[in-house]
């Protein structure tokens, strides 16, 4: 009923505010142009030959896309950035989600410490933990390997996973799980049979969340990882740093093949999550 | 919400025995407790070791000089002390303008229409492009022989092309590319948290569109604004990529991030990378606490309409 009422009032409220609504329309058009326009230049930079001058470049070619796969090797990269990744994704799950379970259903002393200091990874920026942690990990020897980069990419990740798991436990009622208890189940078959397939949704948020966030992790790895151990990234940071020495064209190739992973990783997350309510639901974890 | 410890009704008769444990259990105490273990283990070892470790470090100077001989040197060199000042002026105008442009974006975008979720979608994606692309991304587009000058110089906006790259505004723009996105999508989730019929009333009370916003929306709206404005304001406090590559690493938007970094892998010297690492926590949740404070005197409490609230 409500609604119904409410749709042509909510109009003529928009009608009315109308210069206003021009000028922020105005303002997203121009933001959205000019980033559609700093994509494509990448893009058509990376297919150009030449592009000296001129709105174009003289030709196209894929050749810049080849010449990339061998000389940054690629392959190998990928197959690095996958690993970590997928990893990273698996261990924060795997240690996250019985956190945030056990987070959310008992109040017990400490608890406002141990909510501190998930909360300080996620606010500290990476470079102010990541430098120390850089420097245990090389005494250690950890630095430079795969396990190194893992576990550094794990500091921010696992925190989020729990941030985020915390209010999707809250949602289930205590009910269910008294209730598998009471026909006999014991915790691992109430955690295997009840709990994670109530929780899928929130499981799948989290880790298409973590795997976005590591892909795109930049400082840590940066300063963790040597070559054989680098993500896609810090492998793109590290060309584009260079710049005379490696193609402009060739770094942009490396930069559309990045942006194509990104661009998969964020479709299949949309598919899944619907971005407000994660965000919405991270928000009140923290002002527990 | 009902999360207490549900009183344990089954298990009704306790031996004498187990009374420590019924009485830690009656305190959220209980084998529950196991699943936090390796999280807090993990949390414990690879970020409070290494922070307690590198505050330890960053007061045994390699220079000598006393266990405070870092921080008086850092201060002492006027190139060192403004890295602080230097990223200050880039996190904090980075993250007000990406919250103070997200408010109008989200409250023209918060109604249903059509197309409503692909635009939401095209605003979001720069999220995904990260810091490093969008520096890349920049170089072209906003270099001389790039398009937007090109624009420029065509319609005759601009005799000669405007100096955007390797510099302050490079950086800017950066930090606004990849932090409004993000921002923008935390102030669309706290303005759907308030109730339309609220601005509805008001507006059957006779106010304007200007009165509802100021009076209705953003005296709501604000504790989540001050939320998001420290969340963007973490993201564009540990700028790095993007100020040495569109930047000017050297000069004008040398961070406190760029200073750490060459401190610990261009001088080897980790006692003075973390006493910067460290300045760089306690600047930042400076700024944060100043703005959590300041929210803590704003009014919060529920955002719906209706009886009793």
């Amino acid at each position: 009923m409500t609604a119904t009422i409410a749709a042509p009032a909510g109009r003529r409220l928009l009608r009315k505010g109308r210069p206003g609504a021009w000028f922020v329309w105005a303002a997203v058009a121009f933001f959205l142009l000019n980033l559609a326009a700093l994509i494509l230049s990448v893009v058509v930079n990376s297919f150009g030959t030449r592009w000296f001058d001129g709105w174009l470049p003289e030709s196209f070619t894929t050749a810049w896309y080849a010449g990339a796969w061998d000389e940054f090797a690629l392959g190998e990269v990928l197959s690095v950035t996958l690993q970590i990744t997928l990893i990273v994704v698996a261990l924060s799950l795997l240690i996250g989600v019985p956190a945030g379970y056990a987070l959310a259903r008992r109040d017990f002393p400490g608890k406002r410490v141990v909510m501190f200091l998930l909360l300080l990874p996620v606010l500290l920026p990476p470079i102010t933990y990541g430098i120390p942690l850089a420097t245990v990990l090389y005494k250690v020897h950890l630095a430079g390997t795969m396990t190194g980069v893992i576990a550094a990419n794990l500091v921010p990740a696992l925190p989020f996973v729990i941030l985020v798991m915390t209010p999707f436990v809250e949602q289930i009622d205590t009910n269910v799980e008294s209730a598998a208890r009471m026909c006999g189940a014991r915790t691992r078959q109430v955690f295997a049979r009840v709990l994670v397939p109530l929780l899928l949704p929130g499981i799948l948020a989290a880790g298409i969340l973590v795997l976005v966030r590591t892909v795109a992790m930049f400082e840590l790895t940066f300063l963790v990882a040597d070559a054989d151990s680098q993500t896609l990234i810090v492998a793109l940071y590290s060309a584009a740093f260079t710049p005379g020495i490696r193609a402009a064209q060739a770094i942009d190739a490396m930069a559309v093949i990045y942006m194509a992973l990104s661009a998969l990783l964020l479709l299949v997350a949309l598919m899944f999550v619907n971005p407000t309510q994660i965000v919405a639901q991270v928000r009140e974890a923290p002002s527990e | 919400m009902a999360v207490e410890a549900p009183a344990r009704p089954p298990k009704a008769p306790v031996p004498r025995r187990s009374g420590l444990r019924h009485r830690l259990a009656e305190r959220g105490v209980d084998r529950v407790l196991f699943l936090l273990v390796p999280a807090v283990l993990v949390v414990g070892l690879l970020f409070v070791y290494p922070m307690l470790y590198g505050v330890g470090l960053s007061l045994q100077p390699k220079d000598g000089g006393g266990p405070l001989g870092n921080y008086t040197g850092f201060f002492r060199d006027s190139y060192e002390r403004s890295t602080v000042w230097k990223t200050l002026r880039l996190a904090v105008p980075a993250a007000l303008i990406n919250v103070g442009a997200s408010v109008p974006i989200a409250y023209r975008l918060r109604g249903r229409f059509r197309g409503r979720r692909l635009l939401t979608a095209a605003l979001v994606l720069p999220v995904t492009l990260g810091t490093v692309l969008v520096a890349d991304g920049l170089l072209r587009y906003l270099g001389p022989k790039g398009w937007f000058n090109r624009v420029l110089l065509d319609t005759g906006l601009a005799d000669e092309p405007v100096r955007l790259i390797y510099n302050y505004w490079g950086v800017l723009f950066s930090l606004i590319i990849t932090g409004f996105p993000f921002a923008f999508l935390l102030v669309l989730a706290y303005m759907s948290g308030i109730d339309p019929t609220l601005e509805r009333a008001a507006a059957t009370l006779g106010a304007g569109p200007w009165q509802r916003m100021r009076r209705i929306v953003l005296p709501l709206l604000a504790p989540g604004l001050a939320t998001t404005f420290v969340l963007t304001f973490v993201l564009a406090f540990s700028v790095f990529p993007s100020a040495t590559l569109v930047g000017e690493p050297a000069g004008e938007t040398r961070v406190m991030a760029i200073a750490a970094y060459q401190a610990a892998f261009e001088k080897y010297d980790y006692s003075m990378a973390s006493t910067i690492a460290v300045l760089m926590g306690v600047f930042e949740l400076l700024v944060i606490s100043v703005a959590l404070l300041l929210r803590g005197r704003l009014y919060t409490g529920p955002a719906t309409g209706g009886k009793g609230s």
